[in-house]
């Protein structure tokens, strides 16, 4: 049984703090959540789209929507009314939990849908795969991919029912997300919180509530130790995890040093969605020795290195591509509609699109990508995609970059203005994590191609 | 160009929005420009223009305009 049917397990555990102070024990937190999935209809599984913040209005409609066998959609609050109509227009959820106008108090709102299929059974969940360009491409996963990818994570993380994670990542977001729910399962306490790591209101709740470890992306670390997160005092503290994107390898080493100093733990871990959150994690008694890899394969699951015709690479130090297997790969990408009543159609296997070897110890090291995305503060943005979405505004463009720094080569230096309110306004880039440059022409090959390396070879 | 407006300058290019919509009562969080990613370049510029180096608590209260004045005051920056 999945850990969203086992929560009565800790009816007496504390399950949820707010910063608000407001508490919810786990028989408060399934109450909540099943008399939310009261309000949907039975006799055929819903879609409920939620719009997400880290409160317990988000929470329960989460747990009430799997629990009741139909499928949640999570989607940031944030998200851009116009991306949210497109979205909604092409997937046609039964329901919206959004907050109401007053941006306060969530409003469950139906709509009556018909559909000529039915929603493939098992599916349970479904999260985007891009940040916030409203990429209508969804990922496909099911209760036991959530449960597999949730008590795997416990696992290697040896979590207990006393762990007090705090949140730093919002739920819509996988990694978020996964903190939840590797929590849930072994009856740990979750503080909310919606303030950033930059504010005082976050660390007086850190040390009210004792918080046991936190999770951050490569730029929390940076923030942090602009922070001075090294020097701060805060003895609750067991652990904190890194993913979402590579930490460049010295700050890893910086941490690492630091945790064994202090008797903590730092995992730095890699994952992707389409695997529900977690491949692989760097055990920390090796984080020092070990500081530039990604780790080894979470327990249940199996990494290899390809070949160019798709073989099993024998050796170490050979770069390939990185393929994953185990119980926590998705079911399979939705990009209309109708792909919601789609079954399994990846068997457990996914090529994760990123290059990679191993050592002679088995330990895994990225060294490159093959899908063309960049990482901009942990959120994966997909070039092909945004370049696609500025063409269809008509505008004569490359996207390129790399990690934490978008390039847009564009031909008419008159929509440079046009793209940048775009992209702050629209995708919710952060203005100095792109550079509009303009060019004579765009590169490209015989066939056609653009020479991404040549277009921004004098900018990067 | 006087502090404050020196101040305002350094919000405006930080943030990333225009100089009329900096007042007083400006708080983090109160337009979705001033994330925590934005709050960072806030801080680096700061202690760039004003040659300053503010410590954790300096940052992690530096949540509105006003609040900026009172913390930069501390170092000596008057307005």
């Amino acid at each position: 049984m999945s850990f969203f049917h086992t929560l009565d397990k800790f009816s007496n555990n504390t399950a949820l703090v707010d910063s608000f102070g407001n508490q919810y024990l786990y028989k408060d937190l399934i109450e909540l959540s099943d008399s939310f999935a009261s309000n949907l209809k039975s006799g055929k599984k819903n879609l409920v789209l939620i719009l997400c913040r880290n409160n317990i209005e988000t929470i329960k409609a989460y747990l009430g929507t799997i629990r009741s066998g139909n499928t949640a959609w999570l989607l940031t609050v944030d998200i851009d009314p116009t991306l949210k109509e497109n979205l909604i227009n092409c997937y046609r959820p039964d329901y919206i939990w959004q907050p109401g106008p007053d941006n306060n108090d969530y409003v469950l709102t139906e709509y009556n849908i018909e559909r000529d299929f039915e929603i493939y059974k098992d599916l349970s969940l479904l999260l985007t795969t891009s940040g916030s360009t409203g990429s209508p491409k969804l990922v496909r996963l099911t209760q036991k991919n959530l449960n597999s990818n949730a008590q795997a994570i416990a696992q290697y993380l040896q979590l207990d029912s006393s762990e007090k994670p705090i949140t730093t990542l919002p739920h819509h977001y996988t990694y978020g997300l996964s903190v939840l729910n590797s929590h849930l399962t072994v009856g740990a306490q979750v503080l909310l919180t919606e303030d950033s790591i930059v504010t005082s209101e976050f660390w007086d709740f850190f040390k009210r509530e004792g918080a046991t470890s936190f999770a951050g992306v490569p730029y929390t670390y940076e923030t942090l130790k602009k922070l001075n997160f090294f020097n701060m005092d805060l003895p609750s503290l067991r652990y904190f995890t890194q993913a979402g994107g590579k930490l460049h390898p010295d700050l890893v080493k910086e941490y690492a040093e630091f945790s064994h100093k202090k008797g903590i733990k730092f995992y730095v871990m890699y994952g992707q969605t389409e695997a529900t959150a977690r491949i692989s994690y760097l055990p920390p008694e090796h984080n020092i020795e070990k500081y530039a890899s990604m780790g080894i394969a979470i327990p249940g699951g199996t990494l290899s290195v390809l070949d160019d015709e798709g073989k099993d690479i024998k050796e170490p130090f050979v770069d390939g591509e990185l393929c994953y297997e185990g119980e926590n790969v998705m079911l399979g990408y939705a990009t209309e509609e109708k792909e919601l009543a789609e079954g399994d159609k990846m068997q457990g296997r996914l090529l994760t699109g990123d290059i990679a070897h191993y050592d002679e110890d088995g330990y895994f090291y990225i060294t490159g990508r093959k899908k063309r995305f960049l990482k901009i503060y942990g959120q994966r943005t997909n070039l092909d995609e945004l370049e696609g979405s500025l063409k269809r505004l008509g505008i004569e463009c490359a996207c390129g970059g790399k990690d934490d720094l978008l390039m847009i080569a564009c031909i008419d230096s008159s929509r440079n203005e046009e793209i940048k309110d775009l992209l702050v306004e629209k995708y919710h880039f952060f203005h100095k994590s792109f550079k509009i440059v303009n060019v004579d022409k765009i590169e490209r090959n015989e066939s056609g191609k653009v020479q991404y390396e040549s277009v921004f070879k004098n900018y990067l | 160009m006087n502090n404050e407006d020196k101040l305002k300058e350094i919000f405006s290019s930080s943030l990333g929005i225009k100089l009329d919509d900096i007042k007083e009562n400006l708080k983090y969080h109160s337009i979705p420009q001033w994330d925590s990613i934005a709050h960072m370049t806030l801080v680096a510029a700061i202690d760039d223009a004003f040659g300053t180096m503010l410590d954790t608590d300096d940052v992690i209260n530096l949540s509105s305009f006003d609040k900026a004045k009172e913390i930069l005051k501390k170092y000596g920056v008057d307005f």
